[in-house]
């Protein structure tokens, strides 16, 4: 099951967490207690120029050395700070989440064309599939991921997502199967950008994490959700595809279909499918995926996942859930539903 | 006589209740096995190699074939099979041959890996119902697309894509050449492949020109002994094949006895009529990385670079590096040959002694291509012991593209896997060039046995990827968390990467 929504504010005006909060309360018959997460873009402006580092300690007098002589490796600590947390009856603190606002020395990564953005991917990388008592789970610039093992109102209360103020959130109930609710296990997924919320399974996720991890990637999280993350990392950011194109070698349009498209087009598709073969994701999904400026939403090509658009003056929701998004405008306009496959995408204006 | 006669291998009876003197069996025999003496039929069961042919033919059911009825006294080590071979090798003092696939008892890989269903968090999908794509392209593809958007809203394609075969299924039939199988064979599986959209190996033998028609679905093979190869050859296929080894005989040559070079097959494959056909064991312009390379651009050179080149590879235990270099060298695909591959003839010892599984080879294979980066260089076709299409599925699993058949599509024309097709008298028209044998094989009803053969594998694979939650052969590919594998030890594990049941 799992419940998804997500909103972005076309011209970045801010929204506090209360609602979204509500909203993704409303699914909790979607839901089972054990994970739910926002993120929230926009809500570091006062550190906007450096990436903004959320781990989970298991032993905060343990882990937390290491961590950082391993970050100050690869550039400096600008300032770290305990993320704030109002202790719930409802939900076992099991981590220390803590923040680092870091900023990478791209000196040291002399080869890459994107050094600071390969220095984060790699601490990311070395640090989640080292397990050493340290989890970064969120590593983008001005945003930040909350989450927990828990209903998603105790989650939220117990990060005071209220607080926070973004202009494009995502946020996910979650009722785990394959993998166990662990905190590292709740969506939110991110990778320095990107975002990832999904309701669903991903049947070619051997396929997808075997394709990734020949590009550096590691998958850690015992989750087919993170593999979402770094596909589009990987498409839109090292191979510069739109949004738009990348989600079209996730779910692609079927042979038939393409056979009867005009040649050039059906030219692109097949290059698409040939070439992204592997980064296709089959199974039952509902994925939102959200940057600094944008959130896609799409299904996979049969569409066994509900995803629910809405449109609302600058504002763009997508849920599995029409409820949900009431909950956040009770008078939104212009609610449909997408057809399998195809992305709906909203970008602010600048 | 010091050694004297060996137990036979086969009895043949006939039940006299039941035979009503048809004379079938002794029509039908090629081996002659029957003779008819007066009114009754006499048999000789030392010449039987328990084909079938009477068997199939036999309209009361009268005959029976009983295997090894004399036991030795058993041995677990000196095997009945030892033994006769110290036999026949003291008699002759010669290497052995053999047809058929690998005959030692090895466990079968494909046989301890079980394949996954969904259930409730994840629906199956009911192919009936749903698209359900296993369209599959053969060759190089790039390994990221450029893009450009343009003002009108449309995307620009700025990336060039190299030629690539397009197969509706999987399954493609492997190179079996005119001489080692008939005309009648070849041109029964040419039709089946162009029915249902897939492709065919021409083998080291040439084109026939009765083929021409089914060329657009003809891979043409350029093996060492670059038998039938002209420019005409290459440009009539689809995509050549530069066969380096064959999982039957890996390291070793071939060759066809200078007895089944008959007129038709020394215009085809261009030697003198009546001449052996030997095809060395190495290329003799290929002795390392390089020269492959030269041979596989001077072969999309001659034919202007409009045709995938693959290249065939016996799977040794080092076949994962070769394949890295092949597809460094300019190749589309690599195809990985297992020890169980066939062969019309080839010596018993490298068939049942030298090379390794299909399974291990392309899990090995896929691994090593996807560490260096450079899986999109080529396509994996595996071949050699595909049985059914739980093996297809099975492969597909651990990182091949697509199959050839051999034996299987054979099975499907009648043949019985009696293992003796290097004598060259096979009773079902196959393995023979003998014209009265040939004629036995009708094409249309046998290409439509093979046909039918591919469709219904296609249906099943289509079920078992709905049953995965999978409607595209390209999310089965390499997807080695739906395979488990079962009693298989941790290195093999290993290797194939995936799982034991139960984890």
């Amino acid at each position: 099951m799992c419940g998804i929504i997500g909103v972005i504010d076309r011209r970045r005006q801010l929204m506090d967490g209360t609602k979204i909060k509500e909203a993704l309360a409303s699914m909790n018959e979607r839901g089972s207690g054990e994970g739910a997460g926002y993120v929230a873009y926009g809500i570091y402006p006062e550190y906007k120029e450096y990436y903004a580092l959320h781990v989970f300690f298991d032993h905060i007098r343990e882990h937390k050395v290491p961590l950082e002589d391993l970050l100050e490796k690869w550039g400096t600590i600008v300032h770290d700070e305990q993320i704030k947390t109002c202790e719930q009856p409802n939900l076992r603190k099991v981590h220390t989440p803590w923040r680092y606002f870091f900023r990478p020395d791209p000196t040291l990564m002399p080869k890459s064309t994107t050094p600071e953005e390969d220095i984060i991917t790699h601490l990311v990388m070395k640090v989640n599939s080292e397990r050493n008592g340290a989890l970064i789970f969120s590593s983008g610039k001005n945003l930040g991921v909350f989450k927990a093992a828990g209903w998603p109102e105790d989650v939220a209360n117990f990060y005071r997502i209220q607080d926070y103020k973004g202009y494009l959130w995502l946020a996910h109930n979650r009722y785990p199967t394959n993998t166990a609710g662990w905190w590292g296990g709740a969506h939110p997924f991110n990778l320095l950008d990107w975002s990832v919320v999904h309701n669903g399974e991903i049947t070619s996720y051997g396929t997808n994490r075997r394709y990734i991890e020949s590009f550096g990637y590691k998958c850690t999280m015992y989750t087919d959700t993170e593999v979402v993350a770094y596909l589009v990392d990987l498409l839109v950011r090292k191979h510069g595809l739109s949004e738009k194109m990348a989600v079209r070698a996730f779910a692609p349009p079927f042979w038939e279909d393409i056979d009867r498209m005009p040649a050039k087009e059906q030219e692109l598709n097949r290059a698409i499918r040939l070439t992204y073969g592997s980064a296709m994701m089959n199974g039952p999904f509902a994925i939102c995926v959200a940057n600094e400026n944008t959130l896609v939403g799409f299904t996979d090509r049969i569409k066994l996942r509900p995803l629910v658009v809405g449109e609302s003056g600058d504002r763009l929701f997508i849920s599995s859930e029409e409820a949900a998004i009431r909950r956040i405008d009770k008078d939104v306009g212009n609610i449909f539903m997408p057809k399998a496959g195809e992305p709906v995408i909203g970008r602010v204006y600048v | 006589m010091s050694i004297g006669s060996t137990p036979m291998k086969f009895r043949v009876t006939i039940d006299p209740e039941r035979c009503m003197n048809c004379g079938r069996c002794v029509e039908n025999c090629s081996y002659g096995v029957f003779r008819r003496e007066g009114d009754s039929i006499r048999i000789n069961s030392r010449n039987c190699a328990a084909c079938h042919r009477c068997i199939a033919f036999c309209p009361r059911d009268a005959i029976e074939i009983e295997e090894k009825p004399n036991d030795y006294r058993s041995h677990p080590v000196w095997t009945r099979e030892v033994r006769e071979a110290i036999f026949n090798q003291a008699r002759t003092g010669r290497i052995i041959l053999s047809g058929m696939g690998n005959a030692k008892p090895y466990p079968i890989i494909f046989d301890q890996l079980v394949l996954d269903a969904c259930q409730v968090t994840n629906p199956s999908i009911d192919p009936l119902r749903e698209p359900m794509e296993l369209r599959t392209y053969l060759g190089k593809k790039p390994a990221s697309l450029s893009l450009r958007p343009l003002p009108d809203g449309e995307v620009e394609l700025r990336t060039k894509l190299t030629p690539n075969l397009q197969i509706e299924t999987p399954i493609m039939i492997g190179h079996m050449s005119y001489g080692a199988i008939s005309l009648n064979a070849q041109t029964a599986l040419a039709k089946a492949v162009s029915r249902v959209g897939t492709f065919m190996g021409t083998g080291e033998g040439g084109l026939h020109e009765s083929l021409y028609p089914y060329q657009d679905h003809m891979i043409v093979q350029v093996a060492s002994g670059r038998f039938g190869v002209d420019i005409n050859y290459l440009e009539r296929g689809a995509a050549i094949e530069i066969k380096i080894g064959q999982g039957a005989k890996p390291g070793i040559g071939g060759h066809l006895p200078g007895d089944k070079v008959c007129t038709d097959i020394s215009c085809t494959r261009m030697i003198p009529e009546g001449s052996d056909a030997i095809s060395p064991a190495p290329h003799h312009d290929i002795y390392s990385i390089e020269d492959l390379k030269q041979l596989v651009r001077s072969l999309k050179e001659a034919t202007e670079w409009k045709k995938p080149v693959f290249v065939k590879i016996a799977a040794v235990h080092n076949s994962a590096a070769i394949a890295a270099g092949i597809a460094r060298s300019g190749a589309d695909a690599v195809v990985v040959d297992g020890f169980r591959g066939g062969s019309g003839a080839t010596p018993r010892v490298f068939r049942d002694h030298v090379g390794i599984p299909v399974e291990a080879a392309v899990a090995s294979v896929d691994a090593k291509l996807r560490d260096q980066g450079i899986r999109n260089e080529v396509s994996i076709i595996a071949s050699g012991g595909i049985r059914e299409s739980a093996d297809v599925a099975k492969i597909i699993c651990l990182g091949a593209d697509a199959v050839y058949i051999g034996t299987s599509a054979l099975v499907a024309m009648g043949c019985r896997v009696c293992g003796t097709c290097y004598k060259g008298t096979c009773a079902w028209g196959i393995a023979t060039q003998k014209p009265e044998l040939v004629r036995r094989l009708d094409v249309e009803t046998n290409a439509v046995q093979v046909e039918n053969l591919i469709h219904g594998w296609t249906l099943e694979l289509a079920e078992l990827m709905g049953a995965a939650g999978i409607n595209s052969i390209e999310s089965l590919r390499g997807n080695r968390d739906r395979l488990r594998g079962y009693m298989l030890d941790e290195g093999l594990l290993q290797v194939l990467d995936v799982k034991t049941v139960g984890a």
